[in-house]
């Protein structure tokens, strides 16, 4: 929703400024040269709206002060030009900036509509004798500050949902991996949610696991996991048998009761699949099914195990 | 395209080459069966590695293949079922109940070791790697 509506409204807007600008050229040219004018005490007036509005809390004075200045100059380009390009690509790398430190979307429009107050108000000061004058450079100044203010918060929604997205896919490349502990012998410890996504991936890595290790046996941890649902509950019984095609057998453990239930619930054929209550009793039933053999030694102080293929 | 069928020692190998049609995995069946007789063979492995897709018709074969030679006294085991194939026979339901399945070639004459009992100890697992 958050992303469509402004992409909807974007092409009306900058189709109509198009018309104006063609239409009502002297005047944006006045109005710039008019802002370009009053650079200084507008940017001034703009960082004081915006602190006495306690907007941008997370940055000091002087930073606003000159992220203004940018924005400033950066409007006052659009409205001259027409294009958008500069200031989209500005307001993304202003977002890249602002966003790790927590600045929030109804800020970052609210800085940009405070702008468009400031710049209309001293239009308003300076044609406010004639009526039908200032209509006209209203008529075409609201369509590009429409545009602009649509711009930057476009911009920052996107910035956000990338940051967002990238995020998720770091949590993804994390969330699968698939560890070798003995030769044939893979575990892949689960934990966290898994949804209908996550799981797919789950059974992939895992396939390719098998595969790339020339694994046997496979113990899948799921104590991590709180609960399934009954989609993943019937993955998890198709990885069991994919494992099975590729000539490997997989160990479920830590199934949770929780869990437990959903899979009876979906009347899973429990003959195929191999479920032991921890992981440490999973290793273990891996290991005798692998023909390994843990044996303690005696004269080591820490009583620690060596293992030996039986 | 027929598939070559290899005797080593007591077990047939039959190293699928290409993609198979309805007919050739037919041709198969009946090749198998008659090789067993004649080679007294006690284990079959059939390589799947180059399918890239196993159908319903190819499992069914498959399953019937190894139901019937076991009646004729041989064990199958099919090998190199790739993750893709392995996870999208299984989305269909193919799940290949009851025959014998291992990773690769080398895996299968394992398997076929072990079920078999032709050596007394399982193979060090190590081993080959």
């Amino acid at each position: 929703m958050k992303k469509k509506s402004p992409r909807k409204i974007e092409p009306l807007t900058s189709s109509s400024t198009k018309q104006r600008a063609d239409y009502s050229d002297p005047l944006l040219r006045e109005l710039v040269a008019h802002l370009r004018q009053n650079r200084t005490q507008l940017r001034e007036e703009w960082a004081r709206r915006i602190t006495d509005a306690q907007l941008l809390t997370a940055m000091s004075k002087e930073e606003i002060f000159s992220e203004a200045t940018s924005v400033y100059d950066n409007y006052v380009e659009v409205l001259e030009t027409g294009s958008v390009e500069a200031l989209q690509a500005y307001a993304r790398n202003l977002s890249e900036r602002i966003i790790p430190r927590g600045v929030e979307t109804h800020e970052v429009l609210g800085i940009v509509l405070l702008l468009r107050d400031v710049l209309a108000r001293s239009l308003f000061k300076k044609y406010q004798t004639d009526f039908d004058l200032l209509n006209r450079v209203l008529d075409s100044y609201e369509p590009a500050a429409n545009r602009i203010a649509n711009t930057v918060g476009v911009s920052f929604v996107q910035e956000r949902e990338r940051v967002i997205r990238q995020q998720q896919e770091a949590i993804r490349e994390l969330s699968t991996p698939v560890l070798q502990v003995r030769e044939r012998l893979l575990i892949l410890p689960i934990i966290g949610v898994i949804d209908a996504h996550r799981a797919r991936q789950l059974t992939e890595q895992l396939l390719r696991g098998i595969r790339g290790n020339r694994a046997k046996v496979v113990v899948v941890d799921i104590t991590g996991v709180p609960t399934i649902d009954q989609t993943v509950a019937n993955h998890l019984v198709k990885t069991v048998e994919a494992s099975r095609l590729m000539g490997a057998s997989v160990i479920i453990t830590g199934l949770s009761a929780e869990i437990a239930q959903t899979l009876v619930t979906i009347g899973v054929d429990l003959s195929k699949m191999n479920a032991v209550g921890d992981l440490q009793g999973g290793i273990e039933e891996a290991e005798r099914l692998l023909g390994y053999k843990v044996i303690s030694t005696p004269e080591s102080p820490a009583s620690a195990s060596k293992e030996t293929a039986a | 395209m027929a598939v070559p069928v290899l005797k080593q020692g007591d077990y047939l190998i039959a190293s699928i080459q290409s993609v198979l049609s309805d007919a050739d995995l037919l041709l198969l069946r009946d090749k198998l069966s008659g090789s067993v007789g004649e080679f007294r063979s006690r284990g079959v492995i059939i390589d799947v590695t180059v399918l890239d897709v196993i159908d319903s018709f190819a499992t069914r074969t498959l399953r019937a293949i190894a139901h019937m030679l076991k009646l004729r006294g041989a064990e199958t085991v099919i090998v190199g079922i790739q993750p893709d194939v392995a996870f999208a026979m299984v989305e269909l339901g193919l799940t290949l109940e009851g025959v014998g399945t291992a990773l690769d070639l080398e895996e299968g004459l394992a398997y076929l070791d072990t079920t078999l009992g032709t050596k007394k100890t399982m193979q060090n697992p190590g081993h080959g790697k």
